[in-house]
């Protein structure tokens, strides 16, 4: 190939800004699924990262293994934006199915790196167009099979951009060790790949005006992670013991990232067994099954799962609302039932969480926001089970869950393991000496929260019937109208209770602002990034960030202080804003307005900020 | 009433010594509530077998775990062993419950009463893994034929052809929860009658020492719903049918060896893990229930000649039960001490740094 091929900035082009916009800009990485992108997507996003620069890496993909198209979406932002970015400035198209498509969706002036087979400069003159042959490249690396040469092809455009962005290699070579785990092999080729790529650009393509990284200091100290990896870590210093689990996307690689880490960190020294126990159960009813009968024997449990596994589920949710068992569930959400969308993202599942199951139900939820928060959620869903003795939802979802965030490294939990109200056999002797007795479900403490005793416990008071809602307090069966009321009655006291425990909303921005944003889980991560903007917009706006249901009586104040309030959510039919009217003073619910983002994608801050100035201009 | 009227005093008396078992306990100790299942019901004969196999063996009534489905097999919980944390799960989930109770504390003695309807149709797929698993677990299932609590209706047992009271026929063929239980790999296999008391004690005592999942197969008549003309499952058609295997006793590691004074061929010793004792005496043809083969086809055999075959069918030694297949230390998980179930701070810091 002659180098007639290079880089030909179209006439018509914008210009080169001019200043260069720095560390402030989306790389977009079309391949296909199973093509090996990953890898190069991983150790592009970590190069940046390591030169102190804010980053973030969304994977958009298909429900396949291989061979569909698949996009990897990396953010650089010197302000630390996190969210997806709407607008791509980099495209790297890598995949004939869709580059035609891709090229044509960009707005003008976009920066496209492509395939030179794909002869997409002919699409357009207002796109900023560079050629790459990546199968040359690839092919001049020595003693690589030709399986190989494919995915060392992904690993040239490292080098592509890392030469247009002014990347410094010796990073992008720091990332390849960490990406390759040390393995001398995989790493000197790969170093090559990226090596040629680099090399290619420098010798033949322009220098690339318009963006390019500079060494910052904004993430010394920092992590990557997942969220559902997050959650894994949560799960292991939660106290975690006993999991039963389906897989189901996106919720699979939390309990995937639990077992090694549970292999390595909950061994028992001495006889080298272990001191948890997980199980792949044959669906979801089983999974729930397996961690009720966990926890009412006394062991923490878990099930981590998706939409589909929740309604799976609902029957055993209800028991364990009713004969008042710890359970945790990770819900990391998608979109719909079957094969609908498994692998996009969606906060679709609260108010079928919320109120999961028959009769007069309703659940606790934890709504992480962070990875972060879906360490410490994760930690603090174990203690709420055991404190309320029922069922708590944490709910992630697929852009959480499986997407790379940037994060402080995690604390490690300062309040000691509590087991909640169980009553061991010198309790109940102490009882039993006392003149009194022990009844299962009975509210003592006036906080609506019984006590338990476990199986095994060698007392004769200890001894209890668990069945479903038909119970008096002495947990005998009873169809008595006055049982059922007292129960339900004190189950409901008991949420109530929770009201108070669980994590409290955070509150920023300007007090005096007439407008009030709400938001909460993934939606969170836009939120600072609109708030700069509509600030810039001259709109003040205070921001709530709701934690957990049920909801904390500061949501109710937030909401009443406020002129108009955006509820900001990823689904149709504004479920955190229907949840919110069935909580406040009928009054305020007129001051709920919504602001929905549905398609699957992660939601953006530019979507956010149009449909608000949108709103306040009508 | 005690507090208005004063009983009038007892004459003195001698008490009589009341009968205990090895660890000092009346029978009483493990009865339960009353039942409230239908007068006759087999259900009932199957909870006193519980209950006496309980006693004689000396199990710490504590020390057990009861759970059940849903319908009349799994009210029966309740009417036995009061001393013993029950649970009444959901219909046809009980396996996955007790396969949880048992991987949270492998010392409980997890007994799981379920019906023909709970196992074999809702419950099937539950029953399955179950089975696959070999969690250390008694299955017992209580088998009428018929849904007894929604009054009559056919169950996924019962036999092609057999009449329903109200006059329907069975046309669909029925399943045998022994021979999939075999096929399935199952390692404790049993069938027995509800009116065939002694059958029923040794086999629940076997399967109570089993150390993997023993499933049980209990034909239960329900008076009500399935006891007439017709039915294959009525006290009259299972006493005129019954085939059983062997004549078979339990002896406990404890209790001496009883020298057999039989000839030899006739009786077969089979040791337990804990060092008790299946004694199978012969009956008719020699039958060796360490041979799933033999078994399969003495079932598919008692089926084409409309027997129904008790005893026990199958067992085997050699599959570890799934706590040990997870290589869970021998302490029950639930009460691990808190330092064991949280990892120390130099692991999260150790996590942290491969994540920078």
């Amino acid at each position: 190939m002659s180098s007639t091929l290079a880089a030909q900035p179209i006439k018509s082009a914008q210009k080169p800004a001019v200043l260069p916009i720095i560390n402030d800009f989306s790389i977009q990485v079309a391949t296909a699924n199973g093509s090996g992108s990953q890898s190069s997507n991983n150790v592009l996003m970590r190069s940046i990262f390591q030169m102190g620069i804010p980053v973030s890496g969304k994977n958009l993909f298909p429900s396949n293994i291989q061979g569909l198209p698949t996009w990897f979406t990396i953010r650089a932002s010197k302000d630390g934006y996190v969210s997806r970015k709407k607008e791509i400035d980099i495209l790297v198209c890598m995949n004939p199915e869709t580059a035609v498509d891709d090229v044509k969706a960009l707005d003008p002036g976009t920066v496209c790196i492509y395939d030179a087979p794909l002869r997409l400069n002919k699409l357009r003159t207002d796109v900023m167009f560079f050629e790459i042959p990546f199968a040359r490249l690839a092919a001049a690396i020595p003693d690589t099979e030709a399986r190989i040469r494919k995915l060392l092809a992904n690993m040239c455009y490292v080098g592509v951009l890392a030469e247009l962005l002014q990347i410094e290699f010796p990073e992008i070579e720091k990332a390849l060790a960490k990406q390759f785990k040390g393995k001398a092999k995989a790493v000197g080729i790969n170093v090559l790949a990226a090596k040629a790529g680099m090399d290619y650009a420098r010798e033949n393509l322009p220098k690339l005006e318009k963006f390019r990284v500079q060494r910052m200091d904004k993430t010394a100290g920092k992590i990557i992670i997942e969220g559902n990896a997050a959650a894994a870590i949560g799960c292991l210093f939660g106290g975690c013991t006993v999991v039963g689990w389906y897989p189901i996307t996106p919720s699979s690689s939390l309990v995937e990232s639990l077992i090694p880490l549970a292999r390595k960190y909950r061994m028992d020294p001495v006889t080298g067994k272990a001191t948890f126990a997980i199980v792949q159960a044959e669906d979801e009813l089983a999974s729930l099954g397996i961690v009720l009968g966990a926890g009412w024997a006394g062991a923490r449990a878990m099930t981590s799962t998706a939409g589909p596994g929740i309604s799976l589920m609902n029957e055993f949710i209800g028991l364990s609302y009713y004969a008042e068992i710890p359970a945790v569930i990770m819900n990391v959400q998608r979109v719909g039932p079957s094969t609908g969308l498994p692998t996009r993202t969606y906060q679709g599942d609260l108010l079928s969480c919320a109120f999961a199951s028959h009769g007069d139900t309703k659940h606790i939820m934890l709504l992480p926001g962070s990875v972060q928060e879906c360490y410490e959620m994760s930690v603090e869903s174990f203690e709420l089970s055991e404190q309320f003795q029922t069922v708590i939802f944490v709910m992630l979802d697929l852009d959480l869950g499986m997407n790379n965030w940037m994060a402080d490294p995690f604390s490690y939990p300062e309040k000691p393991i509590s087991r909640g109200k169980v009553l061991n056999a010198e309790q109940l002797e102490t009882l039993k000496q006392a003149g009194k007795v022990f009844e299962r479900y009975r509210d003592v403490d006036g906080d609506g929260i019984p006590y338990r005793t476990l199986p095994g416990t060698e007392h004769p008071m200890a001894a209890y019937f668990t069945r479903g809602s038909g119970h008096n307090e002495k947990a005998q069966y009873s169809e008595k109208p006055d049982d059922y009321v007292n129960n339900v009655n004190r189950l409901a006291r008991k949420f109530e209770t929770a009201r108070k425990h669980v994590p409290q909303p955070f509150v920023t921005g300007d007090e005096s602002a007439e407008i009030g944003l709400i938001a909460f889980g993934s939606t969170h991560s836009p939120m600072p990034e609109a708030i700069d903007q509509l600030t810039g917009l001259g709109i003040k706006t205070e921001y709530l960030r709701i934690r957990a249901y049920p909801f904390a009586e500061a949501i109710e104040q937030f909401i009443a202080k406020k002129k108009r309030i955006y509820v900001i959510e990823q689904n149709r039919d504004a479920q955190m804003l229907q949840l919110l009217k069935l909580d406040i003073t009928p009054e305020l619910i007129t001051k709920l307005r919504s602001v929905l983002h549905y398609n699957g994608l992660p939601i953006d801050a530019r979507s956010i900020i149009d449909e608000i100035v949108k709103q306040e201009r009508l | 009433m005690p507090d208005v009227i004063s009983p009038p005093p007892a004459p003195p008396q001698t008490p009589r010594p009341e009968k205990t078992n090895r660890i000092g306990l009346t029978i009483d100790a493990y009865k339960g509530a009353e039942s409230t299942l239908c007068s006759g019901c087999g259900h009932d004969s199957i909870t006193s077998q519980i209950i006496k196999a309980c006693y004689d063996l000396g199990i710490q009534p504590h020390s057990v775990a009861k759970l059940s489905g849903i319908g009349c097999s799994s009210k029966t919980p309740a009417y036995f062993l009061n001393k013993a944390h029950g649970f009444n799960a959901v219909h046809g989930r009980m396996p996955a419950v007790a396969t949880g109770v048992n991987l949270a504390n492998h010392k409980l003695n997890v007994i799981g009463v379920s019906g023909d309807g709970d196992t074999a149709s809702i419950g099937m797929g539950q029953f399955v893994h179950m089975v696959r698993r070999n969690a250390k677990i008694v299955y017992i299932i209580e088998n009428n034929g018929v849904y007894g609590l929604t009054k009559g209706q056919f169950s996924a047992t019962a036999d092609m052809g057999s009449g329903s009271k109200k006059g329907d026929v069975n046309e669909m063929i029925p399943i045998d929860c022994c021979g999939l239980a075999l096929e399935l790999g199952c390692t404790f296999v049993a069938r027995s009658f509800s009116a065939d008391m002694k059958q029923l004690l040794a086999l629940l005592k076997a399967a109570m020492h089993h150390n993997g999942t023993a499933v049980l197969d209990v034909v239960s008549p329900c008076v009500t719903f399935n006891n007439h003309e017709g039915s294959t499952k009525s006290y009259k058609y299972a006493k005129d049918h019954e085939l059983a295997l062997h004549d078979i006793d339990f002896i406990e590691h404890f209790e001496p060896q009883a020298p057999v004074d039989l000839p030899a061929g006739e009786v077969r010793d089979i040791e337990l893990h804990d060092g008790s004792h299946v004694r199978l005496r012969k009956i008719g043809e020699d039958y060796d229930p360490t041979d799933r083969q033999a078994a399969v086809m003495s079932i598919e055999k008692s089926r084409r000649e409309q027997l129904f075959l008790t005893g026990l069918l199958y067992l085997d030694k050699t599959r570890r039960p799934f706590s040990e297949q997870l290589n869970v230390v021998e302490a029950p998980l639930a009460t691990l001490p808190v330092d064991q179930i949280r990892p120390p701070r130099k692991a999260l810091e150790e996590i942290m740094s491969t994540l920078t």
